[in-house]
């Protein structure tokens, strides 16, 4: 089974050179740790900056420079600053490669929903709808399962949504799935150590398996 | 060059009233009107109808206002970081309207530029789609929003002149260059107000024909949410 840096890790194996990326707040922000070396990649920040560099040392960091999820940041060489309606001008023009962001559920037929929990948890859904609306590339890392071992890739969303038919890649604790234009959860790898039939078990939604599923690698 | 300036944030604000729809810059706690939302904790104006990604935290920004009950409804995009404003949306004390944040912004853009509305492919199939006209280009679906209409809107920028133009500095930018052209009067606080001249035209963000009152702001506490370094 993976830890959440692990997901991040293989999620980071996604990311081209070249590529303009927004990662989203919890696991997608360990992404960056594991971008592989010798690829250049500008990391998007909604809050309006392109060019995320790494947290500030102590005694440097800045009030006025942080990120999505409201922590101290740097920016780097070739880092540029835009008000917030422009930044999601560039969201929305499809300008960003890749969205990473979490999901508390998805379903088989690509609907995400990470925003509210009727009567209980009401944070708001930040820029994440905006983002799943316009990105042409959508990677999703969420836990498969809750604690309670229910799962959370559902053959329809039970909490209200974030956005509907845009998710086509999750990796989560378990595995690597796509998910097919005609609905379902296709398996492609599965975490090391992680049996199919536990995957079957833990996915509510059709899941698809369609011939050797091989361990997921994270070299 | 018409002058901008007002003494402070108690003169700034001084005709904002009970009921008044006020849009505050800002995002999280960074580049927040923390003079203008300290003045209006004093004046103690109530049903504020306030338009502002966040709600601020308990103690700090907006937070101030709701933990004093001058706010009715608050349109927001994350109010994750703020215990009393869950509490009073949970128990029905506070009206909320959650919107993504690029609606957000681009609701107040449209109202700067003249807009009256705005097409968005953000919330198609939500709950925030309900009651709104959807309409389909090239066989998309897109909401219309409407730009906001806002009496006040109250930014914090680094720079400033007496002509009322504003220079951000780093990311407190966000939302402030878009609302401030959003309010029918809008109110700047500066950490530095200079003489007309003294900004370089090309490095204006904002122009002063948005800005109706100008004024240095003192004693930023500029607090940080998440101080995060490296190890």
């Amino acid at each position: 089974m993976f830890s959440k840096e692990e997901i991040a890790q293989r999620i980071a194996k996604e990311i081209k050179d070249g590529y303009y990326v927004n990662l989203g707040i919890g696991i997608p922000t360990l992404v960056a740790n594991y971008i592989p070396n010798g690829i250049n990649v500008v990391l998007q920040s909604e809050n309006g900056l392109l060019g995320m560099g790494p947290f500030p040392y102590e005694g440097e960091e800045d009030a006025d420079l942080i990120n999505a999820g409201k922590q101290t940041i740097t920016t780097l060489p070739g880092s540029s600053i835009f008000d917030s309606a422009m930044s999601f001008g560039m969201i929305r023009a499809q300008k960003v490669d890749l969205t990473i962001l979490g999901a508390m559920e998805v379903s088989e037929n690509g609907d995400i929903a990470n925003w509210k929990i009727p009567g209980k948890m009401v944070k708001g859904m930040g820029g994440a709808m905006d983002l799943v609306a316009s990105a042409k590339n959508i990677i999703v890392a969420m836990q498969h399962i809750n604690k309670a071992g229910e799962s959370k890739l559902l053959p329809k969303c039970t909490l209200p949504l974030t956005g509907v038919k845009c998710i086509k890649k999750i990796v989560t604790e378990l595995a690597v799935l796509d998910i097919l234009p005609e609905g379902g959860f296709k398996l492609l790898e599965r975490a090391p150590g992680v049996s199919i039939e536990f995957i079957q078990q833990s996915t509510a939604g059709r899941l698809v398996v369609e011939g050797e599923i091989p361990e997921m690698r994270l070299d | 060059m018409i002058n901008k300036v007002v003494s402070g944030a108690e003169e700034a604000i001084k005709d904002i009233s009970d009921g008044a729809c006020v849009m505050l810059g800002g995002f999280g706690l960074c580049g927040i009107p923390e003079n203008c939302i300290n003045a209006l904790v004093a004046k103690q104006v109530k049903n504020l109808t306030c338009i502002s990604n966040n709600a601020g935290v308990d103690d700090f920004g907006i937070g101030l206002m709701l933990k004093q009950r001058q706010v009715k409804k608050m349109i927001s995009s994350y109010v994750g970081e703020n215990a009393e404003f869950e509490r009073q949306l949970l128990s029905g004390e506070l009206e909320v309207e959650l919107i993504p944040q690029g609606t957000l912004a681009t609701r107040c853009l449209a109202a700067g530029y003249g807009m009256p509305a705005i097409f968005t492919p953000a919330g198609v199939g939500t709950e925030v789609a309900e009651g709104k006209e959807v309409r389909n280009f090239d066989g998309k679906d897109y909401l219309m929003e409407y730009a906001f209409d806002a009496d006040f809107a109250i930014v914090k920028a680094w720079k400033g002149d007496t002509a009322g133009n504003l220079i951000f500095r780093s990311t407190s930018r966000n939302f402030n260059p878009v609302m401030a052209m959003a309010g029918k009067i809008t109110i700047a606080e500066v950490e530095e107000l200079v003489e007309a001249g003294e900004l370089d035209p090309d490095q204006i963000h904002t122009p002063g024909i948005y800005v109706h009152r100008i004024f240095q702001g003192k004693n930023y506490e500029k607090r940080i949410e998440q101080l995060t370094v490296r190890k």
